[in-house]
């Protein structure tokens, strides 16, 4: 079997792309659904209305998709440019804390009007400082950053669990590592009453836009972009490579920094190192199946959490792990890679 | 001061190393041939977990032991497969293709483990590897508990080490496999077909990684349990390029990396209370790090590797 | 001479909407040597290559000492008796030389490889056909000659009784080429044949017996070397009458562009040694020389990507620091990238974006990039330039080599610069494109801009250039006046040595 590329690239195969991975996900997921001998239709059903089938489950599903849009943004920005950020979840971690820490020590009394903006900025520094490592060793020393991202990510987790064991630890929380939590001036204030659903969804859909708006009107997205696709001419044509991953790195460092925040913030009010299950990770299948585009990563967002969110509510009634979401997550992956490759190659006889 | 000379100097020290040692040597290999052939495997961390788990359930199911190993080398060599299928076939991202497969092994491994083994209060375990005493060897003093002890396992893997230097420095094999990851338009040219080797070169590779995850289960402990491969995936990768992409070099490293972990855990309860146990757990890390900031620049990298290679298209 | 070794037998091959074969049939004879004459994009490494197995013919066959040969399967080409010299080598630099040439040549599965006898096959191979080489070398550490020697071994160490050279001479000196064709020579003595693909004329005659000239991807002509002339091959070859635009003597202008002792240090190798030169505006001044002599770094240094590690550039007469690209652009100094397709333009990006993207803050408000202005500029270019197969909006890989380059030539030229660094501007270009070019950079020229050309080819240099200076190893000869220079001379000044030249 050979494969030609594609002249024209149709934007109707790029729409759809995703739809056809997230099919071929589900139909996946539906076999491991047979395997542990439940209906497959009624396990759909149920993740269906698990997710968007009341008030309540919809809200849920969108408070799980708040950090997902952040840090899938975050992977966003940075794979477009090239910079392989794995490190969200770390990223993730040390804006929460960053976001606890200083709430509970230094800005806990100043009004929600000041000191959300300020948790919201301290979180993003922190996500960017731990960015900024692997970009330096980059480089300085030609240090591949995916694998120095990854590794920094159990280091930033360590570094939270000896804060919340240590100095920061909440001597109310009976001898759980926990940390303080958050100042109630620096909740951020819930969006719809008797639900978990914040604020930090406007943020988020607000960053969405205002990163779509970067990419594609400015002087720097522009360059990022050509940094991204061919480093070489983007140098040639006088782009500053160093300084533009730079910036691209505080961006997307920062939005898995806030994704932290928010979480913190919007839900928990504490850190615990069970504050995310994977958001990180969940977030590089989020970019991907938007293909990298900022809008569409809130709709990924959107079916990553209602995923999750649904698995969650279809395990308690089915003798189904509720892992069958974290599967059909990484299927959806694989199989938008494979949608990804046929908008660009077809089949030659 | 006595202390720290004492733990040096203490059998049990140099029998951990060998046994730390002996996962990371797995994935070490298996990633180093991929990487040989020009495939960044970036599924070594979901591979391992779930040749951790589908070997222990394997035996937890009657199969004996080896049997397990066999089974964990047979579904790393799947998930190999799928790799080669997206990134040689398609020429897909390496990076993204791995981070997926990582994605759907460990979560498809903590799936079927929960689908097939009851939940109950202490996780179930079987009968693991016993250490296998080298008669005559391992009643030397001092050396004998120290490197006579080991399992089975342990030795092979040593002994794929050298294999694996042989195969590829020594053999036609292996020079066709470092062609592919240098200029596979070369071997190409020369009648070699770069698409077979790299599938080769993957599959096997990553069957190698998931015997290194088995060991986790079948030797050093006797359970799964969800997250317990910890990362030793991205230091395996850490590894490669410390070893400047050798078998033997990748076997120091490895000896080298499970020295200071098994240091730093008669450390930490040496000095418990005095320094958080979470600066301990971090070197293993950091010292992945370090070791690629001091050998990045310096590598020779296999000059194809990441590039996807298709006929006629240059 | 009349047993038939090798015949291609009515080939031909589709890519899409062109048809690089059509049904071309060619024989080859024991011991003899013929070319393969046509320019570029008329199908000669396409047939080359389905000869050898890379591509599959959509019709057609192949046979060997009168057996078919399976098609699109190296190894079977190989094991036929069938080698190949690439254009761009097919080595791996971090092998040595005898890893490379013995890879692939025993079966995969011997428990150990038999380098001595590998070692042994070679330097006899090495002796008997005059072809030096150091087995245990690391290939990438050689001289591009010597890497060509590895190649050509590769082939006889594979039993090769055929031999493809696709354009041989295309990274050589005229010395070391005519090395090369005295070997080839040789070897057809000793009862090899030869397939050589070229488009120089002189060659071809020099040393083919037969020739076939391929045009749009059709067999157009077969002559003997005896039954046909120079100029009627050139008209065979090109088919339409095409006129490369004739430079005019006109006095030179001031000096705007001046380099003494400019040394760029790169991984630890002085890639510009001390090079000196003076740019007047109105002439075009050439740097002659072979492929990996400097050329690269001394673009590079003008061009703004690179700074130089010690020496004095004086732009305009005024001594300048590290050049940025911006500062480049902005001072008025137009660049032609040497490697089109992945330094000149990113082919996922629109033609607009690759032609405002070095000049962005120009094409830009607060940030913000003015996209309106841009696809206008851009449209201007497509309009003057006569940049053909693509709107502002569409992707520029979809364009054609000729209008990648003219679309970069436009965003140069179209803002009138002062100073041209072009870089092979022509290289890999059909003949009605090469025409275009050389007339874009000739009326810059006449309108008073200052052109280096950079160059690997000699005929373009003598077409275009006023002055010439030659580059050798990182070095620049003393410049010579065009009008006073023969071929001959420059070609030994392209081999080093310049100590007669008579400097202007």
């Amino acid at each position: 079997m050979r494969f030609e590329r594609r002249a024209h690239r149709s934007t109707v195969l790029v729409v759809i792309a995703p739809v056809i991975a997230v099919a071929a996900a589900l139909a996946l997921a539906g076999v491991l659904i047979a395997l542990a001998g439940s209906p497959v239709l009624t396990a759909y059903e149920r993740i269906l209305t698990g997710a968007f089938g009341s008030r309540l489950a919809a809200t849920e599903t969108l408070t799980r998709a708040v950090p997902l849009i952040l840090t899938g943004l975050a992977a966003a920005v940075a794979f477009r440019a090239r910079l392989w950020n794995i490190g969200a979840e770390g990223q993730l971690y040390l804006g929460a804390i960053a976001a606890a820490a200083l709430s509970a020590e230094l800005a806990g009394g100043l009004p929600s009007i000041l000191q959300i903006p300020i948790l919201l900025v301290a979180a993003a520094l922190a996500g960017m400082a731990l960015l900024l490592i692997p970009l330096w060793l980059r480089l300085r020393f030609s240090v591949d950053e995916v694998v120095t991202t990854l590794l920094l990510n159990f280091v930033a987790i360590l570094f939270v669990s000896m804060l919340i064991d240590g100095v920061l630890k909440d001597p109310m929380a009976f001898g759980w590592p926990q940390s303080k939590p958050i100042d109630e001036d620096g909740m951020l204030p819930k969006l719809i009453p008797r639900s978990r659903l914040h604020a930090g969804l406007l943020l988020a859909l607000a960053l969405a836009v205002v990163v779509h708006f970067v990419q594609s009107r400015t002087v720097f997205g522009t360059r990022s972009r050509a940094a991204g696709l061919n480093a070489t001419a983007a140098v040639f044509a006088g782009v500053p490579l160093g300084r533009t991953l730079v910036q691209v790195a505080m961006i997307s460092g920062g939005l898995a920094g806030l994704a932290g925040a928010v979480e913190v913030m919007g839900v928990t009010s504490y850190v615990t190192t069970e504050l995310s299950p994977g958001y990180g990770y969940s977030g590089i299948v989020v970019a991907m199946l938007a293909n990298l585009h900022p809008i569409g990563v809130v709709l990924a967002a959107i079916f990553t959490a209602a995923m999750f969110v649904g698995a969650d509510a279809m395990s308690r009634s089915m003798a189904i792990p509720t892992y069958i979401a974290d599967v059909t997550v990484a299927l959806s992956l694989l199989a938008m890679l494979v949608a990804i490759f046929f908008t660009q190659y077809r089949i030659a006889r | 001061m006595m202390d720290l000379l004492d733990v040096l100097f203490s059998a049990g020290l140099w029998a951990a190393v060998l046994r730390i040692a002996t996962p990371l040597i797995l994935g070490t290999l298996g990633e180093l041939l991929c990487e040989r052939a020009g495939i960044l495997n970036l599924g070594i961390e979901g591979i391992m977990t779930f040749g951790a788990m589908i070997g222990w359930l394997a035996v937890y199911n009657g199969a004996d032991l080896w049997t397990g190993m066999l089974v964990a080398a047979l579904s790393g060599a799947a998930f190999g497969l799928l790799h080669s299928l997206l990134t040689v076939s398609f020429g897909l991202s390496q990076h993204v293709s791995g981070l997926g497969i990582t994605l759907f092994a460990s979560s498809l491994a903590y799936y079927l483990f929960r689908l097939l083994v009851p939940v109950v209060g202490i996780p179930p375990k079987i009968l693991s590897f016993q250490p296998l005493n080298v008669p005559g060897l391992s009643d030397l003093p001092f050396i004998g508990p120290a490197l006579f002890t080991q399992t089975a396992p342990t030795y092979v893997a040593m002994l794929l080490a050298v294999l694996m230097g042989w195969v590829i420095f020594r053999t036609p094999l292996g020079l066709a496999i470092r062609m592919t990851g240098e200029t596979p338009h070369a071997a190409e040219a020369q009648g070699i077909n770069p698409t077979a080797v790299r599938y080769g070169a993957v599959t096997v590779g990553s069957a190698l990684m998931a015997t290194g995850g088995a060991f986790l289960t079948l030797s050093a402990f006797d359970s799964f349990i969800p997250t317990m491969v910890q990362g030793r995936g991205w230091i395996c990768i850490a590894l490669v390029v410390f070893a400047t992409w050798r078998p033997g070099r990748a076997l120091i490293g490895a000896l080298l990396f499970a020295f200071f972990d098994a240091f730093q855990i008669r450390l930490q309860t040496m000095l418990t209370g005095a320094i958080p146990y979470q600066l301990f757990l971090m070197m293993p890390y950091v010292l992945s790090i370090a070791a690629l900031a001091a050998t990045a620049r310096r590598a020779r990298v296999p000059q194809a590797l990441m590039q996807p290679y298709r006929r006629g298209e240059r | 001479m009349s047993e038939t070794l090798l015949e291609i037998a009515n080939v031909s091959k589709r890519f899409g909407a062109t048809l690089a074969n059509d049904d071309i049939s060619l024989s080859l004879a024991k011991g003899e040597i013929v070319a393969l004459l046509g320019e570029n994009g008329a199908g000669k490494t396409t047939l080359m290559n389905i000869l050898f197995g890379h591509y599959q013919p959509d019709s057609g066959h192949i046979r060997v000492m009168g057996k078919d040969l399976p098609p699109g399967r190296p190894l079977a080409a190989i094991r036929a008796g069938i080698g190949m010299v690439h254009q761009h080598f097919s080595l791996a630099p971090n092998l040595t030389v005898l890893e490379n040439v013995m890879t692939g040549t025993e079966s995969l599965w011997r428990p150990v490889s038999d380098a001595a006898t590998g070692r042994r096959r070679l330097m006899e191979l090495s002796r008997r056909f005059g072809l030096e080489t150091d087995p245990d070398a690391r290939l990438g550490d050689l001289s591009v000659g010597e890497q060509q020697r590895v190649e050509v071994l590769k082939s006889l160490y594979n039993h090769a009784r055929v031999l493809i050279l696709d354009e041989p001479t295309a990274v050589l000196t005229t010395i070391e080429a005519e090395h090369l064709f005295a070997t080839l020579r040789d070897m057809a003595r000793q009862g090899l044949s030869l397939i050589f693909i070229s488009h120089k004329l002189d060659e071809v005659m020099a040393t083919a017996d037969r020739i076939v000239v391929l045009r749009g991807g059709r067999k157009v002509a077969e002559r003997l070397r005896g039954g046909t002339t120079k100029a009627e091959l050139a008209e065979l070859m090109v088919g339409r009458a095409v006129h490369r635009p004739e430079r005019k003597m006109s006095p030179p202008g001031e000096v705007v562009l001046e380099a003494r002792g400019v040394t760029l240090r790169r991984g630890g190798v002085d890639r510009l040694k001390a090079v000196d030169f003076d740019l007047h505006a109105g002439e075009v001044l050439g740097i002659i020389g072979v492929a990996g002599n400097g050329q690269t770094s001394l673009s590079a240094v003008l061009s703004g990507t690179a700074r130089r590690t010690t020496g004095e550039l004086r732009l305009f007469g005024a001594a300048v620091g590290d050049l940025s690209v911006p500062e480049v652009v902005d001072a008025g100094i137009g660049r032609i990238p040497e490697d089109r397709n992945h330094e000149g333009v990113i082919g996922e990006m629109p033609l607009w974006e690759n032609a405002v993207l070095e000049r962005l803050s120009r094409f830009s408000r607060g940030g913000l990039v003015d996209r309106r202005a841009a696809i206008a500029f851009a449209q201007r270019i497509i309009d003057g330039f006569d940049v053909r197969g693509g709107t502002p909006l569409s992707r520029t890989r979809l364009l054609s080599g000729g209008n990648i380059q003219k679309l970069i030539l436009g965003r140069n030229l179209i803002e009138h610069p002062r100073i041209l660094i072009a870089a092979q501007p022509a290289r890999g270009l059909d003949e009605g494109a090469v025409a275009a070019v050389h007339g874009r950079i000739l009326a810059a020229r006449n309108a008073g801009a200052a052109v280096l050309l950079i160059s690997e080819d000699l005929d373009e240099v003598m077409a275009l250039a006023d002055r010439i200076q030659a580059i050798v190893g990182g070095r620049l000869s003393p410049p010579v006046a065009r009008e006073t220079t023969e071929r001959g001379q420059l070609g030994l000044m392209m081999a080093g040595e310049w100590e007669g030249a008579h400097a202007v």
